[in-house]
């Protein structure tokens, strides 16, 4: 493997969860009440970009897809009933065996692989669409993580980019709020140090040349339970960014 | 040899909530294979009584392309009058009383027959493409990771991502999945018949709380009404042996002189009161619904109304959760469901359960409250939200069917 950008100590607590990213009232319970939204948004996003019939069962079929940092595969598991011919690619050798365990016991077939966004792009792998959600902000270098996502893009495809503002009000939020009072998120899953503003990965993005297409927030509404999207991004964030065809 | 036919959601019970659900998720996802089961055959029965079906459950009817079919019986009720007294009593304070539609053309509630919302709803699910096995009792059940696997009388196999329970209050999935129920027996038992009588209802719902429990009329074309009678338990056998003319001197009795002369067109039929909510809505695999989940007073008229509103909510979470590729058996799912039931049948319970506490004795001191509450009771929200059926639940962040918006 080459020189690669994951901070070991950074896999080794999210392997030591691993276990539990089944359950929806375990300890990733925080994801599987942030699923609902971000799934929302990429199905439509991923329908419109490409006019995809929305009223088919599998209207994702034909599309080769990529998550990055893929975890036990609660996204990747939604994207192959939608259609979609799946990879799910995560540092975490555990994650990855959890992942591929979970999938063959409810009979989908998913292209797990223990790998990094920096190997798949120097094997010249390429996707219509590639998830970058919830990864970026545990990520030692940013330039160079983007810039080897960027490339697994296909020309004319999309890349999502979910992750967590550095503003005051997300680290009163994401990490005292989440981590400290509410206990959604075991303490030092966040550090506000590593939090990415929309601009930089804007940026970095425009470098690659992939310009981004559109940015929604999404806030948590407490009376309902419930992420919704939001014009707020001053939190948590999703982009989408586009590669021209060529 | 066995066949096996794979679903997305298998319902048991075709009862009219049963049917819905089946109708909605067909309608609104036509990608998703929908199974109906039953023990009995699905055919309307022989049902005479009629329902109040609230604004909400009305326009989900709209939606869901049925309720044109059920308008030429439907009665709407144009208001409500609500009186707390003693049999006795000559004069009578009218204790709540509201009138007028919720939106122009839109009555709060539409008393229309069972056996016309059978029909409707019986016809529409034979031609929507859910696959009917009926009559043919489920014999057994099989939780696996990512189905279940269910077994027919008829030795048909079916491999299901989601069993909905709509199999009624004594529903045996319920109890087969372990899910404990909350409540107590009134100790009162509804009686129910149709009564024709000399002189127009006006389109007025009556309910007249009487120390042994409520005693309602609700609408019904041509200056009939139906009844729904609350009695405490032991007193009711005296009723049912009654000759129907003697049923119908007491009905006038307690109706004071709303209806002239009263004749009773059906016998009466009684069935015991109670509270019954599920400790939950759901299980592995399994989502329960109508009175699978919750039972309760029906001194508000809402047993069937929650029914159908859980329908509206089931449907949309579910149809979401396909679209968006999820597993829709997975309890990640199934809980928002439940949350979005929770507070609504817990209202519903807590004040159907207050309200028949408050107005089912004759004790001086509550009487004495209930009569100078009047006026505030009148304007607390809860209990008249209790009555139409929470403003006929068309709140923005409700199901969209019950506003009659499309999933």
């Amino acid at each position: 493997m080459s020189a690669t950008t994951i901070e070991a100590a950074e896999v080794d607590r999210f392997t030591a969860m691993a276990d539990e990213w089944w359950d929806p009232k375990g300890k990733f319970k925080p994801l599987h009440k942030f699923n609902p939204v971000r799934l929302a948004y990429i199905r439509n996003a991923v329908i419109g970009h490409f006019s995809l019939d929305e009223t088919a069962r599998e209207p994702f079929k034909g599309l080769r897809l990529l998550d990055i940092g893929c975890g036990g595969g609660l996204l990747c598991e939604p994207m192959k009933r939608l259609g979609a011919d799946v990879v799910g690619a995560d540092a975490g050798e555990k994650n990855i065996q959890i992942a591929k365990n979970h999938a063959e016991r409810v009979g989908l077939d998913i292209d797990y692989r223990a790998t990094t966004s920096e190997s798949l792009a120097e094997q010249g792998e390429q996707f219509d669409v590639v998830l970058n959600m919830e990864v970026i902000e545990h990520v030692n270098d940013i330039q160079l993580y983007l810039e080897s996502c960027a490339a697994l893009v296909k020309p004319g495809g999309i890349m999502f980019v979910a992750t967590i503002n550095r503003t005051f009000k997300a680290y009163a939020l994401a990490i005292v709020g989440a981590e400290h009072v509410l206990r959604w998120l075991p303490k030092g899953t966040h550090t506000y140090d590593k939090f990415v503003t929309p601009e930089e990965i804007t940026s970095i993005l425009k470098r690659c040349d992939m310009p981004i297409k559109e940015r929604v927030g999404v806030s948590y509404s407490p009376l309902e339970d419930k992420w919704k999207r939001s014009k707020d991004m001053s939190v948590n964030y999703m982009l989408l960014a586009e590669k021209p065809k060529s | 040899m066995a066949k096996t036919a794979k679903f997305d959601v298998m319902i048991v019970g075709a009862g009219p909530v049963g049917l819905t659900m089946a109708l909605a998720l067909k309608r609104f996802s036509p990608e998703m294979r929908v199974a109906i089961n039953d023990v009995r055959p699905l055919v309307v029965p022989k049902d005479e009584r009629s329902s109040a079906l609230a604004l909400g459950v009305t326009s989900v009817f709209e939606a869901l392309g049925v309720w044109d079919q059920m308008t030429s019986e439907a009665e709407p009720i144009k208001g409500m009058k609500i009186t707390d007294s003693d049999d006795a009593d000559i004069f009578r304070p009218l204790f709540l009383k509201f009138e007028g539609d919720v939106k122009p053309g839109k009555p709060f509630a539409h008393m229309v027959p069972n056996r016309v919302t059978l029909k409707a709803l019986i016809d529409a699910v034979e031609e929507s493409g859910v696959e009917i096995f009926a009559p043919n009792p489920a014999t057994d059940f099989e939780f696996e990771a990512s189905h279940v696997d269910v077994t027919l009388e008829d030795g048909t196999q079916i491999e299901t991502s989601l069993v909905i329970a709509a199999d009624g209050a004594r529903s045996a999935l319920r109890e087969r999945m372990k899910i404990g129920t909350v409540g107590h027996d009134y100790k009162q038992s509804g009686i129910v018949t149709t009564f024709a009588h000399e002189l127009d209802h006006h389109q007025i719902a009556y309910e007249h709380f009487l120390p042994a429990g409520p005693f309602a009329t609700l609408p019904l074309p041509n200056k009939r009404s139906s009844l729904v009678w609350t009695e405490c338990s032991q007193d009711v056998q005296q009723y049912l042996d009654m000759d129907l003319d003697a049923v119908a001197r007491e009905i006038e009795k307690r109706m004071g002189s709303s209806f002239g002369k009263v004749t009773v067109e059906a016998p009466l039929q009684a069935f015991p009161l109670k509270l019954q909510i599920a400790k939950s809505f759901f299980a592995n695999r399994v989502a329960l619904i109508g009175d699978a989940a919750h039972v309760v007073h029906p001194i508000a008229g809402q047993g069937m109304n929650l029914g159908i509103k859980d329908v509206a909510a089931l449907a949309e979470v579910l149809i979401l959760a396909m679209r968006h590729g999820e597993d829709i058996g997975h309890e990640a799912v199934l809980e928002r469901y439940e949350k979005w039931r929770r507070v609504d049948i817990g209202l519903m319970a807590v004040a159907t359960d207050g309200l028949n506490k408050l107005f089912s004795n004759n004790l001086p001191p509550l009487r004495v409250l209930r009569d100078f509450g009047l006026g505030v009771v009148d304007r607390l929200p809860i209990l008249k939200n209790a009555f139409i059926g929470h403003a006929a639940a068309a709140q923005s962040n409700g199901p969209r069917l019950l506003s009659g918006r499309p999933i």
